[in-house]
């Protein structure tokens, strides 16, 4: 055992960014769909609806992502639901940013000033109508900077599928590490990996902010 | 497929997670008080005439701010072993949450000292209020006020993170559920109550903050306003 940090290592470290990459794209796309039926759901003007999708988003803001992946991996299987990391990891994940970009993205939709609902009303625009040409329009526009900010925080909790097995960047630095026993260089090399990959979003969602002209506080998870 | 769920032979342990989340709670209490500290630090640092301590600050938040708390805590965790500084998981731990969360608060901090108006600073040097004078009631109270509902959710959030440090066996909430659906065999409603007692945790503490503001800013309380 022991050994030097070789090519193949690095092969083996890239493969895995791209897992984490590939997951992230998942829990964006899936995260996004359930999300934005979410942040619909909370401005519906049926009480019961708004109720139920506020609930929703408490539940999950209220619990840590990690004790929502065991419930979906360990949880499911021990009642008989075996699922496998990628899809446990996807699931979760999807959960758990829907709950997160849904209030973003319901602020966003609610901070669209009032009169441009009242004039698409007095226009004669069906609700549907009303959501789809005017509002969303200019609600993509507000929402886009924490939406992108918020692509960090996904990113690096995509890290959390490792402790179900899934090998992405994090997992495959440990199963580097447990050939190498090399841990500080090993981690040190995965921290500039994500980092790699987070900064220029951070900087790209910074700069989108500017430009919007609002300094609001950033959207932050450990 | 018939599912059975038995969750009185798992909240027979309540000793136990009663304990966990006891541990967890004082994790958070400890990288809260700390963090903070170490936060506002950064942010004041930040803002330092020095370009090199100005510098420093930066890199710190920015390179926390971008990378997983989970690869923060396997470095903290192995980069204090690998100096010869044997500690226990939880004190590891502290010290994780600790850099990561002063990170977070830097950046609110800064935002907050952002929103003073220079003209109140210019009038307290008219007033020849000392530099820590001006400091303390002009910048730093005023700041931590405007900030305090997003330095709460902050905090929550840690709260809610330090789950991670279950990884290196550090003990709290998750851990101890760790350890008993591994027991119990019944990791399903185990995890359900662990994820309960996760919501009831961030409800006391955000009551908490709640309370805490009441009694910090009085004058919010008498304006009535969000500020």
């Amino acid at each position: 055992m022991g050994g030097h940090l070789n090519a193949n290592h690095l092969l083996f470290l890239g493969h895995g960014a791209l897992w984490t990459i590939g997951l992230s794209l998942i829990a964006l796309i899936g995260g996004g769909i359930v999300g934005f039926v979410i942040a619909l759901a909370r401005i519906s003007p049926l009480r019961s609806v708004r109720l139920l999708s506020a609930a929703y988003v408490q539940l999950v803001q209220g619990t840590p992502l990690l004790v929502i992946l065991f419930l979906g991996y360990f949880g499911l299987a021990a009642i008989g639901l075996k699922m496998s990391p990628l899809a446990a990891a996807s699931a979760s994940l999807t959960l758990y940013v829907a709950a997160y970009l849904g209030e973003i993205w319901r602020g966003s939709i609610q901070s669209v000033p009032k009169p441009q609902w009242e004039a698409a009303e007095g226009l004669a625009l069906s609700r549907t109508q009303r959501m789809m040409k005017v509002i969303l329009p200019q609600a993509i526009r507000i929402a886009t900077p924490p939406t992108v900010g918020f692509m960090v925080q996904i990113i690096k909790n995509t890290s959390l599928a490792s402790v179900v097995g899934f090998v992405e960047l994090m997992r495959s630095g440990q199963i580097v590490n447990n050939s190498l026993f090399e841990p500080f260089i090993v981690y040190a090399i995965i921290a500039a990996v994500y980092f790699a990959m987070c900064y220029p979003l951070s900087l790209f969602s910074q700069k989108l902010e500017r430009r919007m002209g609002r300094g609001s506080a950033n959207f932050s998870l450990a | 497929m018939n599912i059975e769920l038995d969750f009185p032979a798992v909240l027979e342990r309540w000793p136990n997670f009663l304990g966990g989340a006891i541990l967890t709670l004082e994790l958070a209490f400890l990288a809260t008080v700390s963090g903070a500290l170490i936060g506002t630090l950064a942010a004041v640092g930040r803002g330092n005439h020095s370009r090199l301590i100005a510098r420093i600050c930066k890199v710190y938040v920015e390179a926390i701010r971008n990378t997983p708390l989970l690869v923060q805590i396997f470095l903290v965790y192995f980069g204090l072993a690998s100096i010869g500084l044997k500690l226990s998981a939880f004190t590891v731990a502290v010290v994780a949450l600790t850099i990561n969360v002063g990170a977070y608060t830097a950046e609110i901090m800064r935002a907050g000292f952002e929103a003073i108006p220079r003209g109140q600073i210019e009038a307290a040097e008219g007033l020849a209020l000392s530099r820590f004078q001006i400091y303390w009631h002009i910048i730093l109270l005023p700041a931590v006020e405007r900030v305090y509902p997003a330095l709460t959710s902050q905090f929550v959030l840690l709260m809610l993170a330090s789950s991670v440090c279950s990884q290196i066996s550090a003990e709290e909430l998750t851990a101890v559920a760790n350890y008993i659906q591994s027991d119990t065999y019944r990791a399903f409603e185990t995890y359900i109550i662990v994820a309960v007692l996760y919501i009831l945790l961030s409800l006391v503490m955000r009551a908490g903050f709640w309370g805490l503001g009441l009694v910090l800013f009085p004058r919010r309380r008498r304006l009535g306003t969000a500020l």
